[in-house]
C-alpha cells in the first residue's frame, strides 16, 4: 500500500494524467473522505439515506408538515375515507390549478345506522402549500399557525388520507408518530451503544475471565425470545405512569436485549485491533491504556460501530410498533405508529376502514430505509478494503 | 445449559413479581365470591408470601421441578400446569412445521439467486427478500386477513373452525388444522425465509469462487453435479446454525401473530394473562417459551455436529 502510492505520487509529477490525478487524490483523502466516496456509489443507500433524513426532518418539525394538530377531531367526519383529490378545476376559461378534494354527503342506512359516505361532486374544498391552520407551538418557543399543507380555508374537512373512528386527520397523526417511533429507535440504540460500547470494549481489551463472563451472558441474552419477555417487563409498567416515564421505560427495556448485538461488534473490532502494529507501537512508546482506546482505537472503530447503530435501529421501530400495537407498549395520548395500528387491530376494523393501515406503511418504509442505509454504510465502513 | 436455565427461571419469577402488590391481593379484588381467612392464609403459606424473596423462589422453582407444580391461574382458578401443555404443544408444532416451511423455500431460492448472480431473477428475489424483513409480522397478517376477507369473503383466523375449537383431539380436528395452517406458516416464515435466503446466497456464493469448484469444472463435471455434490452441502452448515436464531425468532414472533390471528397458541394466553395481572400463568409462560427456545438451540448444535463432523475436533 504505502510503496505503490509513493510510486504513484513520483508518477504524478512526471506525467500528470487524469487518472493519476484522480490517485494522489485518493491518497491525500483523510478516511472519514473515502467512506463518503465509497459510500456515494452505493446508490440504493445514497436514496435511503435522503428517505431517514427525511422522516427525521418530518419528525423534528411535525407540526409544521401536519396539516392538524393529533389531537383534533371532529365528530361529524369519522371514519371518512381518503378523497379523490382533484389538481384541477373546469372553468369557463378552461383549466385552472386550483387543487381542492370533494366534499361528502352522509347517507345513513334506515336499518342498521350505519354511516356511509358518498361522494359529492358539487362540494369542493380547496387545499394548498403554505396555508394557516391551528395554532401551534414549535418547540414550545415559537407560536405558529402556518402549516406545509391543509386546507385554504380553516375548519374545511380535508383529510388526505382520510379520518379515524373518531375524526382524527390519520395524516397528521401518523406524522406525529414519526416523532415517537423514530426517536424511540434512537434513544434506544443510543443506551444500547452504551452498554454495548462499555462491555463489548472491556471484554474485547481485557479477555480472560472477564470476557468469558460477559460472552456467556449475551449467549443467555440471545436466546431468550424477545417479544415474550418484552411483553411481561412492559405489562409491569404501572398504568399510572406518565407518558413520558412510560416511553423512556419502554426503551430500556428494548436496550436491555438489544445491546448484545452491538457489544459483540465492538469487542471483535478490540481483539482484531489490539494486534495491529499502531497499537503495538503505541504501546511500546509507553502511551497510557485510556489513551490508546481513545485515540489510536476508537477513531478506527467509529465507522463501523456507525453502520451497527443504524442496522440496530428498524428492531427498535419494529418492537415498539408490535408492543404499543397490542397496547402493553407505549399508550395514548402519546402518538406513535403502534399506537395508531392499534385501531386497526381486527379484521371488521380493517373491514370498514383499511385506511387506519396507513401507519404500517410508515414502518415499512422506515424499516426497509435504515436497512439499506445500513448496508451502504457496513460497505463503505472501511475504505481501505477493495 | 444448566445456568442458562437458571437464569431464566430468575427472569420468569422476577416478572411474577413485578406488579406492585402481591397476587393475593389482586386475587381477592378480582374474585366475585368471597374468600375466607384461612383459605388466604393456606395460600400465603403455599407461596411463601410472608418470607424472604428467595425463599418464594425456591418454593416456587423446586413446585416445578419436583412436582410440575407451576401455581395457579387466578383468572381461570385452575392449575397453571392444565392450561398451558396443549398451548404448549401447538406452538412447538406450528414452530417446526414453520422452520420447515423456511427450509424447503429459502434453499432453493438461495441457490437459484447464488448461481444466477446480478440477474433479474436475483434483483426481485433480493426485493423481496427485503420487503419481507420490513414488514411486521402482524402487519401482514391484518393485510392477509384483510384480502381474505375483502376478496374471498371469508374471515380467516384461528387454527380450528368452531366446533372443533375444544374437541377431542380426532383425525378430524387434525385435518381441520391442517387447513388452518397455512397463513399463520406463511405470516411466521416470510421474515426467516428472507434472512434465510440473504445467508444461503452469501455462503454458496464464497463457496462457488474456490478452487476446488474450478477444479471439478476443469474435469468436466456437470454443472448440476458439481452444484449439488460440494458447495450446496458446504453452504448448508450455516444454515443448520441459523436455527439457533430462526427458532427463538420464530417463537418469539408466533406470539404477536398468534394474537392477530387468535390461534390456541401461547401468544395470546401470555397476553391475556399479562393484562388481567395473572402472574403465575404468565410466568410461567415465560419460563416454558424461553426453556424451549434454549433446546431448540441445543438441538441446533447437536445437528451441526452431526453434520459437519470438523466442529467436534474444534
Amino acid at each position: 500500500m504505502t510503496s505503490s502510492s509513493t510510486n504513484s505520487q513520483e508518477d504524478a509529477r512526471s506525467i500528470p494524467t487524469d487518472d493519476v490525478l484522480s490517485e494522489t487524490r485518493i491518497v491525500l483523502a483523510s478516511q472519514w473522505k473515502l467512506i463518503w466516496w465509497k459510500f456515494r456509489k452505493h446508490r440504493l443507500a445514497m436514496f435511503a439515506g435522503l428517505v431517514t433524513l427525511f422522516l427525521y426532518t418530518l419528525a423534528i418539525f411535525a407540526e409544521f408538515f401536519a396539516p392538524y394538530l393529533p389531537q383534533t377531531y371532529s365528530a361529524a367526519h369519522t371514519h371518512l375515507p381518503p378523497p379523490n383529490i382533484h389538481f384541477f378545476k373546469i372553468t369557463d376559461d378552461g383549466w385552472r390549478f386550483y387543487p381542492h378534494v370533494n366534499g361528502y354527503k352522509v347517507k345513513v342506512d334506515p336499518e342498521s345506522y350505519k354511516r356511509t359516505y358518498v361522494i359529492d361532486k358539487e362540494i369542493s374544498y380547496p387545499f394548498g402549500l403554505f396555508v394557516n391552520g391551528e395554532e401551534y407551538s414549535l418547540f414550545g418557543i415559537f407560536t405558529m399557525n402556518m402549516r406545509l399543507i391543509g386546507a385554504k380555508h380553516a375548519g374545511d374537512p380535508v383529510y388526505l388520507f382520510g379520518t379515524d373512528r373518531l375524526g382524527r386527520d390519520v395524516l397528521s397523526r401518523t406524522i406525529y408518530g414519526t416523532r415517537i417511533s423514530m426517536s424511540v429507535g434512537l434513544v434506544g440504540v443510543g443506551l444500547s451503544l452504551l452498554l454495548g460500547v462499555i462491555l463489548g470494549g472491556i471484554s474485547g481489551y481485557y479477555g480472560g475471565f472477564v470476557d468469558n463472563l460477559i460472552q456467556r451472558t449475551i449467549e443467555i441474552l440471545r436466546s431468550l425470545p424477545t417479544i415474550p419477555l418484552w411483553m411481561g417487563l412492559s405489562a409491569a409498567i404501572p398504568l399510572t405512569w406518565h407518558p413520558i416515564s412510560v416511553y423512556f421505560a419502554i426503551t430500556i427495556i428494548l436496550s436491555l436485549i438489544g445491546w448484545t448485538s452491538l457489544a459483540r461488534e465492538v469487542r471483535g473490532r478490540f481483539l482484531s485491533l489490539k494486534t495491529e502494529d499502531f497499537v503495538i507501537a503505541a504501546r511500546l512508546d509507553g502511551v497510557s491504556e485510556i489513551q490508546i482506546i481513545v485515540r489510536h482505537m476508537a477513531p478506527s472503530m467509529t465507522s463501523h460501530i456507525i453502520a451497527s447503530v443504524t442496522l440496530a435501529i428498524p428492531g427498535m421501530i419494529l418492537a415498539e410498533t408490535a408492543l404499543s400495537f397490542l397496547g402493553i407498549g407505549l399508550r395514548p395520548p402519546i402518538v406513535s405508529w403502534g399506537v395508531l395500528l392499534q385501531e386497526a387491530q381486527n379484521v371488521r376494523s380493517i373491514a370498514t376502514a383499511p385506511w387506519l393501515l396507513f401507519p404500517g406503511i410508515a414502518v415499512v418504509v422506515a424499516v426497509l430505509a435504515m436497512n439499506f442505509l445500513g448496508d451502504g454504510l457496513r460497505d463503505a465502513a472501511d475504505p481501505y478494503q477493495t | 445449559m444448566v445456568p442458562t436455565l437458571f437464569i431464566v427461571s430468575i427472569i420468569a419469577f422476577v416478572v411474577i413479581q413485578l406488579p406492585p402488590g402481591d397476587f393475593l391481593a389482586s386475587l381477592i379484588s378480582s374474585s366475585s365470591e368471597t374468600i375466607d381467612q384461612s383459605q388466604i392464609d393456606a395460600l400465603r403459606e403455599r407461596y411463601g408470601l410472608d418470607e424472604p424473596v428467595y425463599i418464594q423462589y425456591w418454593k416456587w422453582i423446586s413446585g416445578i421441578i419436583v412436582n410440575g407444580d407451576f401455581g395457579d391461574s387466578f383468572e381461570w382458578n385452575r392449575p397453571v400446569s392444565e392450561l398451558i401443555w396443549e398451548r404448549l404443544g401447538l406452538t412447538v408444532f406450528i414452530s417446526i412445521i414453520t422452520l420447515t416451511f423456511i427450509w424447503i423455500v429459502a434453499i432453493p431460492i438461495g441457490i437459484f439467486s447464488a448461481v444466477k448472480k446480478y440477474t433479474l431473477g436475483d434483483y426481485i428475489v433480493t426485493v423481496i427478500g427485503f420487503i419481507g424483513l420490513a414488514v411486521p409480522n402482524f402487519l401482514l397478517a391484518l393485510i392477509l386477513m384483510y384480502i381474505s376477507f375483502r376478496y374471498f369473503g371469508q374471515s380467516v383466523g384461528g387454527l380450528f373452525s368452531p366446533e372443533y375449537i375444544d374437541a377431542k383431539w380426532s383425525l378430524n380436528r387434525v385435518i381441520d388444522l391442517l387447513q388452518h395452517l397455512w397463513l399463520p406458516v406463511i405470516i411466521l416464515g416470510t421474515a426467516g425465509t428472507a434472512a434465510l435466503i440473504r445467508v444461503m446466497r452469501a455462503n454458496l456464493l464464497d463457496e462457488l469462487s474456490k478452487l476446488y469448484v474450478e477444479a471439478a469444472r476443469a474435469r468436466g463435471l456437470s454443472e448440476l453435479k458439481l452444484l449439488f455434490k460440494y458447495p450446496v452441502r458446504v453452504a448448508l452448515n450455516p444454515l443448520v446454525s441459523a436455527i439457533a436464531w430462526v427458532f427463538p425468532a420464530l417463537i418469539s414472533g408466533s406470539a404477536i401473530t398468534s394474537i392477530v390471528l387468535n390461534l390456541q397458541t401461547t401468544g395470546p394466553l401470555l397476553y391475556r394473562s399479562l393484562q388481567s395481572q395473572d402472574m403465575y400463568l404468565a410466568g410461567s409462560l415465560i419460563l416454558l417459551v424461553s426453556v424451549l427456545t434454549i433446546i431448540g438451540t441445543l438441538v441446533s448444535d447437536i445437528l451441526l455436529a452431526w453434520i459437519d463432523p470438523r466442529i467436534q475436533l474444534q
